[in-house]
C-alpha cells in the first residue's frame, strides 16, 4: 500500500460560532476515486474546498501530496497548481474564449509556452468533445459545455487530484449525462478523484469508496459496493431510501 | 365612406385615422411656427384664449386619432409606444414641441442673425444680437492664455506629438501587446511630460523659456485634464485593489486616503496646494505651481477612481477569484489577468462620469492663479475695453466644453461596446 495523497486528520473548522466541520479524518491513496454525498449544509463543499485551501480549517493537520496546508504554507499557489477543481457554477471567466480559458494558467502559472499550451488544450478540449468551441466565449455555450470546458481547463494544469464540488447540480438533466461520461472516461484513466454528488449512478459506477456526511461529521465511510448494499447508520439508509 | 369618430379611432379604418390625425397635428404646428418666426396670427378669428390653446387642441385631437395600436406601420406604432401613449403624454410632447419651436426665433436672431462677427473692436458690435467680434478678437486668449502670440506653433506641435504617441498602441506589433498596459501607465506619461516641458516651457535647444503662469486658455485645459486623468486611474486602482487588501496596514491607509480625499473639497486642496504647501518644502526646493495643482487634483480624483473601481471589483462572483486561485494563480496574477479585466469593464460608464467630472472641475484652478479656458473667460470679461460680453464668452466656453465631453462619452459608449464580448 502507498502512502495516501491526501491525508486529513482532526480536522475541525468554524464559520464564526458555527462549526460546519466537526473532527474529520480522512485518507485518498492515489488514483482512488471517493465520492462524497449528504444532505444539504452537512460540509460536503466545504470539505473539499479546505483540500486545496479555499477554505483555511482551524484545527488538525491537511497534508496534500506531502505538503501541509496551514497559514506557514508559503507555496501555496504551487499546490493548488497540482489539485484541480470543478465548480458548480462552471465558474469560466467570461471575457475570455475557451482557449484563453484553457491556456491562461498553463502560460502564467507553467511557464509554459504559448503554442504547447495552445495544443495541450486543444488536446484537452478534444477529449472532453468541445474542441470545436474552442473560439467561441463561455457565454455562447450551454451549460453541459461550459462545465466540460471547465472540466478540461483544470486537466490543462496536469494536476494530480482533481476535485468536483456538485459539477452536475446546476445543469439540466440532458445534459448532466456529457458531464458525467467526461467525468467517467477522466477516472477510467486513473486519476485521484473527490467528487462531491448527487449521481447515485455515477458513485455506483465509477466511485472506490463513498463517503456519506451530516452536520459536518463523516456519518459512513465504505467500499461502494458495501455502502450501497450495507448501509450500516440509520442516517445513511434513511437518505439512501430517499435519493435512490 | 364609413364615419369618421374624431375621437374614438377604428383599427379597420387606420389610414383614413392616421392621415387625418397627422393632417392635424400638422395644422398645429404650421399655426405655431407662422405664429413665431413670421408674427402672425392664422387663428386671429377666433376670440383671444382660444386663439392661443386652439393649436393645442387641434394636435391633441389629432395625437388621439393616430393612436391605434398594433398598426402595422413601423413609424406609426413606435411614435404611439414613446411620445403618444395616453393623452396626457400627447399634451407634453405636443407643448415641448411648441416651446422649442416658439424658443427658437429669438434665439436665432441672436445667436446668427443680428449678431456680428466683423471688425476688430467693441464699436462694430451695434446690433441686438451676440458679438462674436469679441470671441474672434479673443481667440487666441482664450486658446493659448498669456503665452506668447509668436510661439504658439510650440504648443500646436507638442499637443500633435501627444496625441500621435498616444495611438502608438494601435500599430503595436502583436508580440509587444503584452506592454501595452505598461507603455500607457508608465512610459506614454513620461514621454508626454517631456515633450510638454522641452516644447512647451522651453528654455533649451534655443526654445525661449515661458513660464507656467503664461500658460492658459484651452490648452491650459488640456494639460491638466491629461496628467490627471492618465495618473489618476492607475492610482485609484491600486487604492481600490488596497481597500480590498487582507493585510490590515494596506486596508487601512487606503481607506484613510479615500476617505480623506472625498471629504474635503477640491477647492480647498488646490488652496493648500499653492499656498499652504510649499511652506513645508525646503526653502532650495522649488516645484512649480502648475505641477503641484496636477497632483492635488490627481490625489483627490484618484479617490474618486477608487470607490468605482472597487464597486466593479465587488460586483464579480466569488467564484471568479476561487476559481483563478484553484488553478494556481496568485494574487497578482488573478487580478491581472481574471479580476481586473472583468471589473474595469464593468466601471466604464462610472470613470467616463469621474472623468468628466474631472475635466469640468479644471476651471477651478483659476482660485489659484491659473487661467485655463473659463478663466481667461473670467479675465476677459473685466477688460474696461470689452465690458458686457460675458454671455458670449460662456457660450462659447459651453460650447467648448460640451463638444469635449461629448467626444468623451461617446468614446466610453464605444469602449463599452467594442468589450461586451459575452454575458
Amino acid at each position: 500500500m502507498s502512502d495516501p495523497i491526501i491525508k486529513i486528520q482532526n480536522m475541525n473548522k468554524w464559520f464564526g460560532d458555527f462549526q460546519v466541520l466537526k473532527n474529520i479524518n480522512l485518507e485518498v491513496e492515489a488514483n482512488k476515486k471517493i465520492v462524497v454525498c449528504g444532505p444539504s449544509g452537512s460540509g460536503k463543499s466545504t470539505l473539499i474546498r479546505c483540500i486545496n485551501r479555499l477554505e483555511e480549517h482551524q484545527e488538525g493537520d491537511i497534508i496534500v501530496d506531502g505538503n501541509e496546508l496551514s497559514e506557514k504554507t508559503k507555496d501555496i499557489e504551487k499546490i493548488r497548481a497540482e489539485v484541480g477543481m470543478v465548480f458548480q457554477q462552471f465558474n469560466l471567466f467570461p471575457h475570455l474564449s475557451i482557449l484563453d480559458n484553457c491556456t491562461l494558467a498553463p502560460i502564467w502559472v507553467k511557464k509554459m509556452p504559448k503554442k504547447e499550451a495552445q495544443e495541450l488544450a486543444l488536446d484537452q478540449l478534444k477529449k472532453v468533445q468541445i474542441d470545436d468551441q474552442a473560439n467561441k466565449f463561455p457565454g455562447q455555450l450551454s451549460g453541459g459545455q461550459q462545465q466540460r470546458c471547465a472540466i478540461a481547463r483544470a486537466l490543462c494544469m496536469q494536476p494530480k487530484i482533481m476535485l468536483f464540488d456538485e459539477p452536475t447540480s446546476a445543469l439540466d438533466p440532458e445534459m448532466i449525462k456529457e458531464v458525467l461520461d467526461a467525468m467517467v472516461s477522466l477516472a477510467k484513466g486513473g486519476m485521484t478523484m473527490i467528487v462531491v454528488t448527487h449521481e447515485m449512478g455515477f458513485a455506483k459506477e465509477v466511485a472506490d469508496e463513498v463517503i456519506f456526511m451530516d452536520e459536518g461529521m463523516i456519518i459512513e465511510k465504505a467500499d461502494t459496493k458495501e455502502f450501497f448494499a450495507n448501509p450500516k447508520s440509520d442516517r445513511t439508509k434513511l437518505f439512501l431510501s430517499q435519493i435512490l | 365612406m364609413q364615419t369618421i369618430n374624431f375621437l374614438k379611432p377604428n383599427r379597420d379604418n387606420i389610414k383614413n385615422y392616421s392621415i387625418i390625425g397627422s393632417f392635424l397635428v400638422l395644422i398645429s404646428l404650421i399655426d405655431v411656427i407662422s405664429n413665431a418666426f413670421l408674427k402672425t396670427n392664422l387663428t386671429s378669428f377666433l376670440p383671444g384664449s382660444l386663439s392661443s390653446l386652439f393649436p393645442l387642441i387641434l394636435g391633441l385631437i389629432g395625437l388621439n386619432m393616430m393612436r391605434i395600436d398594433y398598426s402595422g406601420n413601423k413609424t406609426l406604432d413606435k411614435l404611439n409606444k414613446n411620445i403618444n401613449t395616453n393623452n396626457f403624454n400627447a399634451v407634453l410632447t405636443l407643448l415641448i414641441l411648441f416651446s422649442i419651436i416658439k424658443a427658437l426665433p429669438p434665439s436665432l436672431n441672436w445667436m446668427i442673425l443680428d449678431a456680428n462677427i466683423s471688425g476688430d473692436t467693441k464699436d462694430a458690435c451695434t446690433g441686438t444680437g451676440a458679438c462674436w467680434t469679441y470671441i474672434k478678437v479673443w481667440f487666441r486668449r482664450f486658446m493659448y492664455g498669456m503665452y506668447p502670440n509668436e510661439f504658439h506653433w510650440r504648443i500646436n506641435t507638442a499637443f500633435i506629438l501627444v496625441i500621435a504617441l498616444g495611438f502608438v498602441g494601435y500599430f503595436m506589433k502583436e508580440n509587444l501587446k503584452k506592454y501595452l498596459a505598461l507603455y500607457y501607465v508608465i512610459i506614454y506619461p513620461v514621454i508626454a511630460y517631456l515633450v510638454i516641458y522641452y516644447l512647451i516651457s522651453g528654455g533649451s535647444f534655443g526654445l525661449q523659456w515661458v513660464e507656467t503662469g503664461a500658460w492658459g486658455g484651452l490648452s491650459l485645459t488640456f494639460i491638466v485634464s491629461f496628467f490627471c486623468l492618465i495618473f489618476c486611474f492607475p492610482l485609484g486602482m491600486i487604492f481600490a485593489l488596497g481597500r480590498r487588501s487582507n493585510l490590515p496596514a494596506i486596508k487601512y491607509i487606503s481607506i484613510c486616503y479615500i476617505e480623506f480625499w472625498r471629504g474635503v473639497p477640491l477647492i480647498t486642496v488646490l488652496f493648500m496646494s499653492s499656498v499652504m504647501f510649499p511652506m513645508f518644502l525646503p526653502e532650495d526646493f522649488f516645484m512649480d505651481k502648475l505641477v503641484r495643482v496636477i497632483i492635488a487634483i490627481t490625489l483627490f480624483e484618484a479617490a474618486y477612481c477608487a470607490e468605482v473601481i472597487r464597486g466593479g471589483l465587488q460586483s464579480l462572483p466569488r467564484g471568479q477569484y476561487d476559481a483563478a486561485k484553484s488553478l494556481g494563480m496568485g494574487y497578482w496574477k488573478m487580478h491581472i489577468f481574471v479580476i481586473l479585466p472583468q471589473a474595469l469593464k464593468l466601471v466604464i460608464p462610472g470613470i467616463a462620469n469621474t472623468f468628466l467630472a474631472l475635466v469640468k472641475d479644471t476651471p477651478l484652478i483659476f482660485v489659484v492663479g491659473l487661467a485655463e479656458l473659463a478663466g481667461m473667460l473670467a479675465l476677459a470679461k473685466t477688460n474696461p475695453k470689452w465690458l458686457g460680453f460675458a454671455m458670449e464668452g460662456y457660450i462659447f466656453a459651453s460650447i467648448i466644453f460640451w463638444i469635449i465631453c461629448y467626444a468623451m462619452s461617446k468614446y466610453s459608449y464605444n469602449l463599452e461596446a467594442k468589450y461586451k464580448t459575452e454575458r
